[in-house]
């Protein structure tokens, strides 16, 4: 059973959980799932300075949604010690190969560690990819008001054309950070 | 997410433990389904921006296919939540004011997402997981949230 378990879930099944995730948060409280606005209530709770938008009951408004990402953590924390196994990611072949040739090469860890460390900050990639790709991350998805789950799964879930635009949007930054800011980056940084 | 302005019974304390207990347990599930379906991969993100195999696709298309289910079960059985609540999804607020922000904030958010290679979810699930940098990622990505609380009023919604 854990045996099956530790080995890497096929699509088919991640897919149906995620909805299940999106059906039992709705049946506990009536929680649109949603991941990105915790990092909004995290700065409501601890930095709210004179920010209009920080100003606002965050327990009521944002507690079961901290709640909820610490027990995302803390299934991470699961799925380390409990559901391991020792095998790279499976990417494809022609993944692997260009991204060799941008410098970037695929060991064990789920990130490149050339670029994805304490030790890469020193560098100008690691910089690039961890602290500005974390900042457009928090910045975008508070702007656009929601991120992959907010957006992707349960915007489109409920037909919403808003979230339909926001998530042309996230594939269209990705294609550009991945096609062109990356390589350019990469090649002359690393 | 947008804010929820919906009348519910909480107090400044927020819901109650039970309820949480509940949030708690879904979230540790969640964060068990993205780290072993490899969708808080790096490689994974980039293999899904080169179009060079169908995983996160299937992730992504069967996540949206089952939950647009859920929702319209939910939504043709009436049902309340255990809350009590009636089980609807706020819609995003769409008109003047709430147009730009998606396509605008969606770019930056996806050029994130691209160098990156992670979406808050898996953020929080590579931190749990003790993935070297992730730490790193996180706290960018609250600065970049505070810095929208900050400045974002000047930018185009």
């Amino acid at each position: 059973m854990i045996d099956t378990l530790s080995q890497p879930w096929p699509w088919f099944v991640a897919g149906p959980l995620i909805g299940l995730t999106v059906g039992m948060l709705l049946i506990v409280g009536d929680r649109a799932f949603g991941v990105s606005s915790s990092l909004q209530h995290v700065c409501a709770a601890v930095w709210p300075g004179n920010s209009k938008t920080l100003q606002y009951d965050w327990r009521s408004k944002g507690l079961w949604n901290l709640v909820f990402v610490v027990g995302i953590g803390l299934g991470g924390l699961v799925a380390a010690t409990l559901l391991t196994h020792d095998k790279p990611v499976a990417i494809s072949e022609a993944t692997r190969a260009d991204l060799a040739q941008i410098g970037i090469f695929q060991g064990r860890s789920l990130v490149p560690t050339e670029v994805y460390s304490f030790g890469a900050l020193l560098g100008p990639a690691g910089l690039v990819v961890m602290v500005v790709g974390g900042l457009l991350v928090g910045f975008g998805a508070r702007y656009a008001n929601g991120c992959t789950s907010g957006h992707a799964i349960t915007g489109l879930a409920s037909f919403q054309l808003p979230s339909l635009i926001a998530t042309a949007g996230f594939f269209a930054g990705g294609l550009l950070a991945t096609h062109l800011l990356l390589p350019a980056l990469l090649s002359a940084l690393l | 997410m947008p804010s929820q302005d919906k009348p519910r019974v909480s107090t400044s304390t927020g819901p109650p433990f039970t309820e949480l207990l509940a949030y708690l347990v879904i979230g540790v599930f969640f964060g068990i389904v993205l780290i072993k379906s490899e969708v808080v991969s790096w490689f994974r993100i980039q293999e899904m921006f080169r179009f060079q195999a169908f995983h996160m696709y299937g992730v992504l298309g069967s996540g949206v296919a089952t939950s647009a289910l859920v929702v319209w079960l939910a939504k043709t059985m009436k049902s309340r939540s255990l809350t009590g609540e009636p089980i609807r999804i706020s819609p995003k607020a769409w008109g003047p004011g709430a147009r730009w922000r998606y396509p605008l904030g969606g770019v930056l958010f996806g050029v994130g997402w691209g160098l990156a290679g992670t979406c808050p979810g898996p953020i929080y699930a590579l931190v749990g997981h003790g993935t070297g940098g992730a730490v790193v990622v996180l706290l960018a990505a609250l600065l970049g949230a505070r810095l929208y609380a900050a400045v974002g009023h000047r930018l185009p919604h």
